[in-house]
């Protein structure tokens, strides 16, 4: 069965403010060189989608930006490819809040489309997941909707939904943080002219909460079935978690799921490989190209272009792209947003449950 | 069809046989360089910052690697509907068919390919160097001198002169006598095998060479010396930035190592950058017993042992406890835990087993070569200088 893409990338901006102050938490910098939508992105392009539509609201001209034509993710195509949806302007002058009214806002899209599947995912989420076994179960089970949840995870914040299970189908969704083991990740397959049913249908009735109104009370009527991913998958819900996913990548387990086992891409610099200097120390780092080492690093996450001077110590750091540190610098669990500057001999240091978070821009 | 004012042709077909294990399987110009580059991303990435987008690259010697990584010219923003990169082999037509016989010989098969842009002047390149060039500054003065040809020159020692085709000018740069390798040179302004010219003159002098069954059909020995004495108006173009031929070990080497201590260039310099073909690799990553000094690490690395002075394209992978010391290791390579690995050159995707030895300390004019795909079991050894294109047995 064929299937299109479509992507939500403002969906949760709110939970991460200090990164999405100009920018939708698609475009957030992950893992050295890597854009949350990367992941969203790759996972569906390895699983042979070819069409992709991106649902935007606000602040996307940075996402734009990375998108670009989408030819570094196979999608600059005549046939298919990358589509970016803009927002339209609602009756009251207003923008979309609700994923339903997001999914109203393309459902021309969605009806010019030819594929028999949709593939609906959101962008604040860092995994590798393959939806090719997901699609051919769906069809087996002859499935309206498969929504794919994983084993409950003890350290999020409790905020999503929770599906009880039998025999593959889902029998109940629940916002009750104590309410089960199986956490829906928003990921899911769905017939694209049932979905073209199902807005219009809410449409008429007013409804805007896909769950709540849709879903939840037609679970015996409808063929709802749940498909459990296994590997790692991590919502960004918050600067904290967004910080220890990020000190994760350097274990070499998590970073072979995450970043090797299929290929993640992204938007292609020219940089040149990293340099080391004389006095360069590292230890347990994970380092982009373009950088230049002079100083010591130590367990942190380096993006593109970032500069460490000499006598310069970093530890438990994640300094994104072109952030610049004099020397003789000391930072300690810091998140730098893009081109920061750092003088020479500033001392930083946030804490391991507390990282300390500096704005693009800013030089200290 | 509006016509493009300089078409360029990039002679790539050549063996690169003083590179021994590492031309077995690709075209020098293939040849990795600087970790993430390769060979003819400089001639191609010159090209279009000096604003030429129409490239012939003539290739003939293994093929595959280059024509792969040339593709549709993406990279270099040469994927163009009207010019961009095109690949050239040679091809056999209704009455003969042959391959490239010399550097004339390649480019006068083409010529209907130049012709197809009607260009004004015809910029010749080859894909053994590493330098960074406006072209279009040459073919301003190739323009403003009225000459039929333009030959690119640099000054080198006196003493390495003879290496080289040797350009005897006037004061005003206008060539008087050009002399190829010769025992006692008069000057030290050596030809770097970059010509520019007029285009008519390009096909009468091509054609008559081609007419001619003793040539050899080489620009420097044939070409150029007939265009001379039949009195055509040739000037040299002298280029002062760095330039390196890169056609034997050594070389390649010295080269490599003239990146890594910041002789040669910047190269992430912004304003004439030199792009490839990016790899999909993650960043790399040093692990907690893991050293690098000194050293440019690409994309994909995963480092658990000591690199020191070194330069490692993508994917590499070094062990626990492995040294890696002035060495250049290519894409893919994996070097096993407790490896020694000093003064050599590692190609892709070679396997050096745990404990082997290759190389040897302080021997830069010994440099050790493992071939691409090669394996070398754990224990074995490669002695320094050795050149290694199959399988290395283990110790003993």
């Amino acid at each position: 069965m064929s299937a299109l893409g479509l992507i939500f990338s403002n969906i949760h901006d709110s939970n991460m403010p200090e990164l999405t102050a100009k920018r939708t938490v698609a475009s957030i910098p992950f893992g050295g060189r890597y854009r949350l939508i990367d992941f969203a992105l790759s996972n569906m392009v390895n699983s042979g989608i070819t069409k992709v539509g991106v649902i935007t609201k606000s602040n996307y001209r940075s996402l734009m930006d990375h998108l670009g034509s989408g030819k570094d993710w196979d999608l600059a195509r005549h046939h298919g490819g990358l589509f970016i949806l803009p927002p339209f302007e609602g009756q009251n002058g207003s923008l979309y809040t609700t994923r339903l009214e997001a999914l109203k806002n393309v459902s021309g899209f969605l009806s010019k489309s030819e594929e028999d599947l949709v593939v609906m995912s959101d962008s604040d989420m860092v995994c590798n997941i393959d939806f090719k076994p997901i699609i051919k179960e769906h069809a087996k089970r002859n499935a309206d909707i498969t929504l794919i949840y994983v084993g409950r995870n003890k350290n999020s914040i409790a905020k999503g939904a929770y599906l009880s299970i039998d025999d593959g189908r889902v029998t109940g969704i629940s916002f009750d943080d104590n309410a089960g083991e199986n956490e829906y990740t928003n990921i899911c397959v769905i017939g694209r002219a049932f979905l073209l049913n199902l807005i219009a249908e809410a449409v008429a009735r007013g409804s805007n909460h896909f769950i709540k109104d849709v879903l939840q009370p037609r679970l015996k009527d409808l063929r709802i079935m749940g498909y459990k991913h296994d590997g790692y998958y991590e919502e960004m819900n918050s600067l904290q978690k967004y910080y220890d996913e990020s000190m994760k990548l350097l274990d070499a387990d998590i970073r072979n799921q995450v970043l090797k086992k299929a290929s993640v891409y992204t938007k292609v610099k020219d940089s040149s490989p990293t340099r080391y200097g004389d006095e360069a120390v590292v230890g347990n780092s994970l380092i982009a190209d373009g950088c230049v080492v002079e100083g010591e690093v130590y367990d942190s996450v380096i993006f593109r272009g970032v500069k460490i001077g000499k006598g310069t110590v970093v530890r438990n750091c994640i300094l994104m792209q072109n952030t610049i540190t004099g020397e003789k610098v000391n930072m300690n669990c810091i998140i730098t947003d893009k081109n920061v500057v750092v003088k020479d001999g500033r001392n930083l240091s946030g804490c391991e449950n507390h990282p300390f978070f500096i704005a693009k821009g800013t030089v200290i | 069809m509006n016509k493009k004012e300089c078409v360029a042709m990039l002679l790539a077909g050549g063996q690169g046989s003083r590179l021994y294990a590492l031309t077995n399987k690709i075209a020098k110009p293939a040849v990795t360089y600087g970790g993430k580059y390769r060979i003819i991303d400089f001639p191609l990435s010159n090209c279009v910052n000096s604003g030429i987008d129409t490239v012939g690259v003539m290739t003939q010697y293994q093929p595959l690697v280059l024509n792969d990584y040339i593709g549709n010219g993406e990279p270099w923003d040469l994927d163009r509907s009207y010019g961009g990169v095109h690949v050239l082999s040679p091809y056999q037509a209704k009455n003969s068919s042959e391959w490239y016989k010399g550097t004339a010989n390649a480019i006068y098969q083409n010529i209907p390919f130049i012709k197809r842009y009607d260009p004004e002047f015809v910029l010749i390149l080859s894909g053994d160097h590493i330098y960074k060039m406006d072209y279009s500054k040459m073919i301003e003065r190739h323009k403003a001198t009225g000459a039929a040809c333009t030959i690119a020159a640099i000054r080198v020692p006196l003493s390495e002169a003879s290496r080289f085709g040797i350009l005897n000018v006037k004061d005003d740069g206008e060539i008087y006598e050009f002399e190829e390798k010769p025992q006692k040179p008069k000057s030290d302004l050596a030809s770097m095998g970059i010509y520019v010219f007029t285009a008519d003159k390009l096909y009468k002098y091509l054609e008559e060479d081609e007419a001619n069954a003793l040539s050899s059909n080489d620009f420097g020995k044939d070409v150029l010396p007939k265009m001379l004495l039949s009195g055509e108006k040739m000037y040299s173009y002298t280029f002062d930035g760095y330039w390196k031929d890169v056609g034997t070990i050594n070389s390649l080497f010295s080269s490599n190592m003239d990146l890594l201590e910041g002789r040669a260039f910047e190269s992430d310099d912004g304003g004439w950058r030199i792009r490839s073909r990016n790899p999909i690799a993650p960043p790399h990553f040093i692990g907690k017993e893991g050293k690098v000094r000194h050293s440019i690490v690409s994309s994909g690395c995963e480092i658990e042992g000591e690199v020191t002075n070194s330069i490692l394209s993508h994917d590499v992978i070094v062990g626990k406890g492995a040294k890696v010391r002035n060495s250049i290791v290519f894409a893919g390579a994996r070097i096993g835990e407790n490896a020694v690995v000093d003064y050599s050159i590692i190609d892709e995707n070679v396997g050096v087993g745990k404990g082997a030895k290759i190389g040897k300390e302080n021997s830069e004019d010994k440099i050790a070569v493992l071939g691409r795909d090669i394996n070398v079991e754990d224990g074995a050894v490669v002695l320094a200088g050795e050149m290694v294109d199959g399988d290395v047995g283990g110790g003993l």
